[in-house]
């Protein structure tokens, strides 16, 4: 443990990476309540620039309401959606590649030409269907981003059982007659848990990027602000008020790659051996 | 080197049914009766209309028989009937095709030779502020949000600089031909062409880089050092060749992405395609014609996938197609 922070932090895609997380989630956790401006009300006179009045740091959007707080109250909703639906993304993919790993043959076949079959179809345009379909709301979102994003989890926890069970350990706990379930949980998971880990934290970079490129096209939690949203909103009135885009865009990339760094850092502390060369 | 076609032709062929398979199922789950909605989408919602609707689509037949009619309908190019647009969806598609495939293989060209080109450089490089700078420039860029990333090119390129028009497939109204036609299309493809191409760029840049860096490392690249073999021929012939492998591999993981992303910047740049086509759909809730759109993306990835599959085996070394 002591080792892996070391690597950690000493990469420094590691840290810039950790600080922006950090940064964001203290954000979504602690802004609202530092900055109760509703991000729905209007505080201003429409599109106000930005940078004039101390109370609107951002200035206003076309119906005078506050950037900064919407900005504020949106890193919210980037992160729940991020984290969930990557969360159940892999509760749906660790399940399938585990026994597709674990039994392989025809349960291995056929869970593989399952996961294939999800892979590829389009998953964005998939997503837009889905939520479509099933009424924009932070429930169908999060359903439809994990429901394209669950087939790599899948394929990468299914290669890592299949190598970890010709160990001898799992052996030795087959032969003294474990039960699938133990063997599976208790000595072949934990073993291939650090890739899963690394593709998690790009998971949930991919999640924000589709939940704000949803949000973009209104297809959006009606009753939650969020910085695809924001910058669907401001896409009209470009010409006039620039900041109305500028701002939230600026917010998705810097936690996309917040989280695109952190995974480099997690895959150089947990796989050593992968890491890259030339630095 | 046919048998391997045919087989991978007739996957992509289950594949493809397994979708349309889907696709009815999600047609069913659309709020409220589709007959009702298709009569509202006429708007008239009597209710002779509405048996008259139902009666014409088989939906009071019961459900697998429905499923046949439907998989026949796919399968002979009848995606359904668009009320909203009154028109039938598989020609309304067809008009838009052209103007999608123009975009994402353009993007698709610029993308892969840009990022093989940049990553080769890093990698050639590696550790100096040239490969430093690549490696920044590659994260930046894969972390933008593409309607973002248009939306920023629109506010440069169009509103501060007055370069390049920032919607549309051609200037309307000026009713040109020939070369000058040409000039005009390329001049509005610019923009939505680098917009998309900006973050597969990147992921090609990344990948490159990576991949050469660990065949650079192999032994036969040490043989051929020995050899007395220049370095140029050494990058050209026995490290990039053998590195493109795993960027072909993702360049057709990626191509359901593209698709994705054609359908965010037609959407901005107001570009004529099914992306565009998707997105009028889904304003106007019009589920055939989003369902449809849904149907052919799927396909062009599939085709795309068998592309990408066959020239995996051209460029690979390893593979020979003669036995």
């Amino acid at each position: 443990m002591k080792q892996f922070w070391k690597s950690m932090l000493g990469s420094p895609s590691g840290i810039i990476g950790l600080v922006i997380l950090l940064l964001a989630v203290a954000v979504a956790l602690f802004g609202p309540m530092l900055f109760p401006n509703s991000p729905w009300r209007m505080v201003q006179r429409p599109f106000l620039p930005p940078f004039t009045l101390g109370t609107v740091p951002l200035g206003t959007d076309a119906l005078g309401r506050d950037v900064f707080a919407g900005m504020i109250f949106g890193a919210r909703v980037s992160l729940l959606v991020g984290l969930v639906s990557t969360l159940v993304a892999l509760v749906v993919g660790i399940p399938i590649g585990a026994m597709a790993g674990y039994f392989g043959g025809r349960v291995d076949d056929a869970l593989m030409r399952f996961t294939e079959f999800f892979q590829t179809i389009p998953s964005f345009a998939l997503a837009i269907v889905l939520v479509a379909i099933l009424q924009p709301s932070i429930y169908s979102i999060v359903t439809s981003i994990a429901l394209v994003s669950w087939p790599p989890v899948a394929r990468l926890v299914r290669g890592e059982v299949l190598s970890l069970r010709t160990r001898e350990y799992v052996q030795a706990a087959i032969v003294t007659g474990q039960s699938h379930s133990w063997i599976i949980l208790r000595e072949i998971l934990p073993n291939a848990l650090s890739p899963v880990i690394v593709l998690a934290s790009l998971m949930v970079a991919t999640a924000i990027l589709l939940e704000s490129s949803l949000s973009f096209l209104g297809l959006g939690d009606p009753n939650l602000i969020s910085w695809g949203y924001m910058v669907g909103a401001g896409r009209t009135v470009i010409r006039q008020a620039w900041w109305i885009t500028v701002f939230p865009g600026i917010a998705i990339l810097i936690s996309v790659l917040g989280l695109n760094l952190i995974g480099e850092g997690l895959n150089d502390a947990l796989n050593p051996r992968l890491s890259r060369e030339g630095r | 080197m046919l048998s391997f076609i045919t087989q991978r032709v007739l996957k992509g062929v289950i594949v493809l049914l397994a979708i349309v398979v889907l696709n009815f199922f999600l047609i069913r789950l659309a709020p409220g009766d589709p007959a009702v909605v298709m009569a509202g989408e006429a708007g008239a919602s009597d209710q002779v209309f509405v048996k008259q609707l139902r009666e014409k689509f088989g939906l009071d037949k019961p459900l697998p028989e429905q499923l046949f009619i439907y998989v026949k309908g796919v399968i002979t190019l009848d995606l359904g009937f668009s009320f909203r647009q009154q028109a039938p969806v598989a020609k309304l598609i067809g008009e838009r095709l052209p103007a999608t495939l123009l975009l994402t293989l353009t993007a698709f060209a610029i993308s892969l030779m840009l990022g093989v080109l940049f990553g080769s450089f890093a990698a050639r490089f590696a550790g100096t502020f040239l490969d430093t700078a690549i490696t920044v420039f590659a994260l930046i860029f894969y972390a933008m949000p593409i309607f973002w990333v248009a939306l920023m090119g629109i506010l440069l390129f169009s509103v501060t600089m007055d370069w390049l028009p920032s919607f549309g497939y051609e200037t309307v109204g000026a009713n040109l031909t020939g070369p000058g036609h040409a000039v005009d299309v390329a001049k509005h493809l610019i923009m939505p062409a680098m917009t998309l191409g900006l973050f597969f760029m990147a992921t090609y840049t990344r990948m490159t880089r990576a991949s050469m860096l660990e065949v650079k490392r192999l032994d036969f690249v040490k043989t051929a050092r020995a050899k007395g073999l220049s370095d140029a021929v050494i990058q050209r012939r026995h490290v990039l060749r053998n590195a493109l492998l795993p960027v072909v591999t993702l360049a057709g993981v990626h191509s359901g992405t593209l698709i994705g992303g054609a359908v965010i910047t037609e959407t901005v740049f107001a570009w004529p395609g099914i992306g565009r086509l998707m997105y009028d759909a889904l304003l106007q809730r019009d589920y055939n014609l989003l369902l449809g759109v849904f149907v052919i993306c799927s396909a062009m990835v599939l085709i795309f996938n068998l592309i990408t599959d066959l020239v995996y085996r051209l460029v690979d070394p390893r593979i020979e197609f003669a036995s």
